[in-house]
């Protein structure tokens, strides 16, 4: 069943195209992560659906309801925003029973279900307290359990974890996924970091330059990206400028004969190889290339390989780690069925 | 290394205003003190003494009701000041960056003009024979033009129109600071504009509110000027019966004991304020 839909969104500041035709089916229940890097126009894309910017043109319509027309405060959806926006006058009981309150809903209900929301992100006993005296984590919290206080249809958030210090986002990473699947709700997450997004999504939708460059699981868009952006923004990826001629790719250096399950997602011609760092390996013929670095990270080994003025990177297990050094000569081969040929 | 812990402000600094407060204002509220005090010598000056007949004539009903219509035309003059700033402030800083400057270069300038001009200017404008009257009368709206000065509406106009751009300049620099997505939250969560604007962005800012209510409050209590110029006798605040006293009555101990009254009223009333501002606020 299809929750949210956007039909030809677009949104203009002036000559600028902040979000261009947008158009996609969000099912319900599912976490979507809006993925792109800073001014691709997520987190426009966001307040349109959330109704605090008014569209171009296009329509958001949700449970198949038109709500283009409908003010914000009409729409009954959850949000978290960046700079959680915690009502620094209330107490953080008060805080999350504000959409309650506005509701008309009696004190003792208010009370009850404030209580219920913060056992369920695990922060009882701070219901009397002020927002200045919780931690940042906590302050998350109370933000999240105040977004879901009305059992919201959508529930969206804008790049919520920023704030946070790295270890104690890939915890509430790991919590708000968790807390999600427990409730069912579907729900917009605006990030623009790729592991997060990798972490939590059921659905990922990669944004650029105002358009949605691909949507899908976040597995398939790692194994199968539809264009350069795309590779190059979830994971890493190395890309090699090259020539495509059947299944033939030629590049300096030499020549790759592409396996079955290879991709080609562009016409013959001048086209981009992207094939990710663990699928780099050493063979006995192959590419030539220079050993440029060694990088060891404990958990793996990266190498940096230099060849004609352009790197390859190349990961490795620990154990599988092959014995060359620094400036040493190697050849080059690709795991096969793992490449795909991009328009450049 | 002592070096290292050294402020960068040394503190002798602090040394210097408040040596010309002591000067410039302690010394002649001390001499203030020492009139209101004093014996006066009918038809005459005054010696020096000690006796409260001064402080004593304050306590009956006639300047009773003067104190109580200085506070309520202040109160009146604050309130009004601050319900018309802060929607103003608010909307402000909604415009674009140089549409605020200049609105805010505007407000200063208001601040050049003198409290005469202000007043004159009123006088004139509210006037029968050169005011907005004959305009309403022109339009039809009243059968002959009419005379809205002196009366309490002419001064509260006079007295708001001093005080406002002080309200303003107070809650501008909290007011653009205040996180837009406070109030967006407030919407996304059901609240109207309105209720929004009501429940969230004045409670937030409630202590620069109650700053720009005190400003506004003990800059009007001393107005002398417009009261006369625009008041009716009724209206007139204390400062006007303090000059009256000391002038034309040649009472400088009792104008000296209502100066010291008018003061505490003052510190009490920003106390009052500070007090009410803390009792349930969160540090602003």
């Amino acid at each position: 069943m299809t929750e949210l839909s956007l039909r030809g969104l677009t949104k203009r500041f002036g000559a600028a195209t902040a979000v261009e035709d947008v158009t996609l089916d969000i099912p319900h229940g599912k976490f979507v992560c809006l993925l792109g890097p800073s001014g691709c126009g997520k987190t426009t894309l966001l307040r349109l659906i959330a109704g605090l910017e008014e569209p171009t043109s296009g329509q958001v319509l949700v449970a198949g309801q038109d709500q283009t027309g409908v003010p914000t405060h009409r729409r009954d959806f959850g949000m978290v925003f960046q700079s959680l926006a915690l009502f620094p006058h209330l107490s953080v009981a008060e805080n999350v029973a504000y959409p309650l309150a506005i509701r008309g809903i009696d004190r003792a209900t208010r009370r009850k279900r404030a209580a219920e929301l913060l056992e369920m992100v695990r922060l009882p006993d701070v219901g009397e307290r002020r927002i200045h005296q919780l931690s940042g984590g906590q302050r998350q919290r109370v933000a999240i359990a105040r977004g879901l206080a009305i059992d919201p249809q959508v529930f969206l958030l804008d790049e919520p974890l920023s704030a946070l210090d790295a270890n104690l986002r890939e915890h509430m990473q790991v919590e708000l996924r968790q807390l999600q699947q427990r409730l069912g709700v579907t729900t917009v997450v605006v990030t623009h970091d790729q592991k997060e997004a990798l972490t939590m999504a059921d659905v990922l939708i990669v944004m650029d330059q105002g358009r949605v460059q691909q949507m899908g699981a976040p597995m398939d868009l790692y194994r199968d990206p539809a264009n350069a952006f795309v590779a190059g923004f979830i994971g890493s990826t190395n890309l090699i400028p090259c020539r495509l001629s059947g299944r033939v790719l030629d590049m300096p250096g030499g020549r790759v004969a592409l396996a079955d399950g290879d991709r080609v997602k562009c016409p013959e011609g001048a086209a981009v190889l992207s094939v990710r760092p663990e699928d780099v390996r050493f063979a006995e013929q192959g590419l030539p290339a220079t050993v440029g670095f060694i990088r060891d990270l404990g958990e793996s080994v990266q190498f940096v390989l230099e060849r004609d003025g352009q790197q390859v990177t190349a990961l490795f297990a620990p154990r599988e780690r092959p014995s060359v050094g620094l400036g040493d000569t190697v050849r080059l081969a690709f795991e096969p069925g793992r490449l795909v040929v991009l328009a450049p | 290394m002592k070096a290292v812990q050294q402020k960068i402000t040394p503190g002798w600094l602090g040394a210097i205003p408040a040596a010309w407060l002591a000067v410039l204002f302690l010394i002649p509220f001390a001499i203030m003190l020492s009139v209101s005090v004093a014996h006066r010598v009918p038809g005459g000056f005054f010696e020096p003494g000690f006796e409260l007949t001064s402080y004593a004539r304050l306590f009956t009903p006639f300047f009773g009701r003067i104190l109580l219509t200085s506070v309520l035309v202040a109160a009146g003059a604050a309130l009004i000041c601050v319900a018309l700033a802060f929607p103003f402030t608010v909307v402000l800083t909604g415009l674009r960056r140089r549409a605020q400057t200049l609105v805010l270069v505007v407000l200063l300038a208001v601040l050049s003009l003198s409290e005469v001009i202000i007043g004159f200017s009123l006088s004139t404008l509210l006037s029968r024979t050169a005011g907005v009257g004959n305009l309403l009368a022109w339009i039809g709206l009243t059968e002959a033009p009419q005379a809205y000065t002196p009366s309490l509406f002419a001064l509260m106009a006079g007295l708001c129109y001093l005080g406002f751009p002080y309200a303003v300049l107070v809650l501008y620099p909290p007011v653009s600071r205040l996180d837009p997505e406070l109030g967006e939250a407030a919407r996304i969560m059901g609240a109207s504009p309105l209720r929004a604007f009501v429940t969230v962005t004045m409670p937030v800012l409630r202590a620069p509110l109650a700053g720009a209510l005190i400003l506004v409050f003990v800059f009007t209590l001393g107005a002398y000027l417009l009261p006369q110029l625009l008041g009716r006798p009724r209206h007139w605040t204390l400062s006007v019966h303090i000059t009256d006293q000391a002038i034309f009555q040649s009472n400088l101990p009792f104008a000296a004991a209502m100066a010291v009254l008018l003061l505490l009223v003052a510190l009490a009333m920003v106390g009052l304020a500070l007090l009410l501002g803390r009792e349930k606020g969160t540090p602003a």
